[in-house]
């Protein structure tokens, strides 16, 4: 079985709407496509289509925030993120408001619509706002658990989902933890950090290594900030090297968050898989992934390429 | 509160502006002093609020757009009891209550985080987009720069408002005519600022913004104004009650030095009321 995290995004926002009165909802003129629409059909009073205006629509979550709500504010993770990110630090971040921001067609998964479209910096940019958590879900079950738990947790959160169908690699059994990476596959040999739709792809990779005598840890890195420290500098001793792998910018992301805490607390060679600091373009997602060295191929070489 | 007590307040007002921002050595007189008298019509007549209470659910909500003047609203909401008078000498000081723009979870009784220009009016919004939702009768207010509506996102948030019919929203704008690189006519006209607001789906009322009647009858007619959002365009005067500031760019954010700081108090103390 395979879903995008956005069709799960859709359908846990009525989850929640029908648990928590508190919960608002926002768009900006692309409910059809981040699946708001789901809630709007559920709860139209407590929908808000704010039009293309995605400043105004993080300011007008910010005001809802303040008498109580739980606002989720949707659209593309560019626009969300990137036409609006000032407003998020100052009128979101800085006062700490129980704002979520849950952005869809991240990554160059986006495919078709291109590099205008595709946002490959959105986590490096909300990982430096001071109170903000950013969770990049791998698939339909733990996003709708990331949302949930993102509902709970007060303060701001970025949720990154995307367009593309990703496999299920969680069941209803799961227990997503805020802030904890998880530890799907164990191996000593070498650790495959990765997030997102990467998650189950570094796990077609772990397998192929398996055949030719390579045991590798695979972590869903599922919280990006606040990092779960502790895992990385377990995997890292385990293993003594990382391979990071997300659909962003090696600048900033997962792979910039994992070298940080292990050039502080315990250094091992890193070596990030990611967008090489280049913009996307049109195609499909899986040309695109290709294109990009986004495989569960490319993550087999680099892993091979530790000497 | 009749119209001379009202005045009173204003020039106590004006004179802790002078002084806080002289002891900071930092800060925005000249647009704090054009929105002195419409806080304390807000504050001091209108606003229902509980100072002893600042989190109150049912308050009216105020939103500080233009941040900058952040003196103005400390100085109202210390003559109001959120917090004792002395606090304001702290202004701009390290560990503060006083940010020198307005910080929501530094000081008791701000509704709203600013000082990026333009936010101010879609927190505005929201906050009443929540009064019609809960079925409250709160009351917004929402203080705009004239420069500030240069921002795009205050016309983002004037068709949200209007889209919405947020009849409880009521924006005032400062309209003072001077910004910082110089009179808004120079920089880039917002004219006619009317005729925009009402395009946009607004109820307009022009005033003179130092007149006390004028404001409290304007803020009558946004309150039984329906079906749409309200705008005062209160003209102004930047700098307003100390003579050598009066329509000055120059004062637009520097801080008087001790011996203007003396004679802006001398003044504003003779002045009538
Ligand atoms: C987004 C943003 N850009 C620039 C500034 C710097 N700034 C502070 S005050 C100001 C001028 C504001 O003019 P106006 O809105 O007319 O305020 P007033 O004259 O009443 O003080 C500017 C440009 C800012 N605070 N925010």
């Amino acid at each position: 079985m395979s879903a995008a995290t956005r069709e799960a995004y859709g359908k846990a926002l009525v989850e929640l709407g029908e648990k928590n009165k508190n919960v608002v909802v926002l768009d900006a003129d692309l409910s059809k496509s981040t699946k708001t629409a789901e809630f709007q059909k559920a709860y139209p009073d407590r929908f808000f289509n704010i039009g293309i205006s995605e400043q105004d629509m993080m300011g007008t979550a910010a005001g809802l925030a303040t008498c109580g709500k739980i606002p989720f504010a949707s659209s593309f993770a560019i626009f969300a993120t990137g036409r609006a990110y000032e407003q998020i630090r100052n009128s979101i971040g800085y006062p700490k408001l129980n704002v979520k921001i849950a952005a869809t067609h991240a990554g160059i998964t986006v495919g078709e619509d291109g590099a205008t479209h595709q946002s490959i910096e959105d986590i490096s940019l909300m990982r430096g706002i001071p109170n903000m958590v950013v969770i990049n879900p791998s698939d339909a079950e733990e996003t709708r658990q990331a949302i949930l738990a993102a509902a709970e947790h007060y303060g701001p959160v970025y949720i990154r989902l995307g367009r593309m169908a990703v496999p299920d690699i969680h069941d209803k059994n799961y227990k997503f933890e805020l802030g904890k990476g998880e530890i799907i596959r164990e191996g000593k040999d070498i650790a495959i950090i990765a997030t997102g739709i990467m998650v189950s792809i570094a796990l077609e990779a772990a397998d192929k290594l398996k055949e030719e005598g390579i045991n590798a840890t695979v972590v869903n890195m599922h919280t990006i900030k606040p990092i779960d420290r502790e895992l990385i500098v377990k995997v890292a001793k385990q293993t003594g090297k990382v391979v990071t792998a997300e659909e962003h910018s090696i600048i900033g992301g997962l792979g910039s968050a994992v070298c940080e805490v292990l050039s502080e607390e315990y250094p091992v060679r890193v070596k990030r898989i990611g967008i090489n600091d280049t913009f996307g373009q049109s195609g499909t997602p899986k040309e695109l992934l290709k294109y990009y060295n986004l495989t569960f191929q490319n993550i087999v070489d680099v892993v091979k390429s530790f000497d | 509160m009749n119209k001379y007590e009202l005045m009173k307040i204003a020039r106590e007002i004006r004179i802790n502006v002078i002084n806080m921002i002289a002891e900071a050595s930092h800060g925005h007189p000249g647009g704090s002093l054009s929105c002195t008298d419409i806080l304390t019509v807000l504050y001091f007549d209108k606003m229902n609020i509980r100072p002893d209470n600042p989190k109150w659910e049912d308050r009216d909500r105020f939103v500080l757009s233009k941040g900058h003047a952040a003196p103005a609203l400390y100085a109202t909401l210390a003559k109001r009891g959120y917090f004792s008078e002395k606090a304001l000498l702290s202004l701009d000081k390290f560990g503060s209550i006083l940010q020198e723009h307005p910080d929501m979870k530094s000081t008791p009784g701000l509704d709203m985080t600013t000082g990026s220009l333009g936010q101010g009016l879609s927190a505005a919004c929201g906050m009443a987009l929540a009064g019609k939702l809960d079925k409250k009768d709160y009351r917004v207010y929402v203080i705009l720069g004239d420069g500030e509506v240069q921002e795009g996102q205050i016309w983002e948030a004037a068709m949200t408002a209007a889209h919405y019919k947020l009849d409880n929203l009521t924006a005032i704008l400062d309209f003072n005519g001077l910004q910082i690189d110089g009179r808004n006519e120079e920089v880039k006209s917002i004219q006619p600022i009317d005729e925009k607001f009402k395009a946009f789906g607004w109820h307009v009322i022009k005033i003179d913004g130092h007149d006390f009647d004028q404001i409290k009858r304007a803020i009558e007619e946004a309150e039984s104004t329906k079906g749409k959002p309200t705008i005062i365009i209160a003209k102004t005067i930047k700098g307003k009650g100390v003579s050598f500031m009066e329509n000055q760019v120059g004062w637009h954010g520097t801080a008087p030095n001790e011996e203007q700081r003396q004679k802006a108090v001398e003044e504003l103390e003779r002045s009538e009321a």
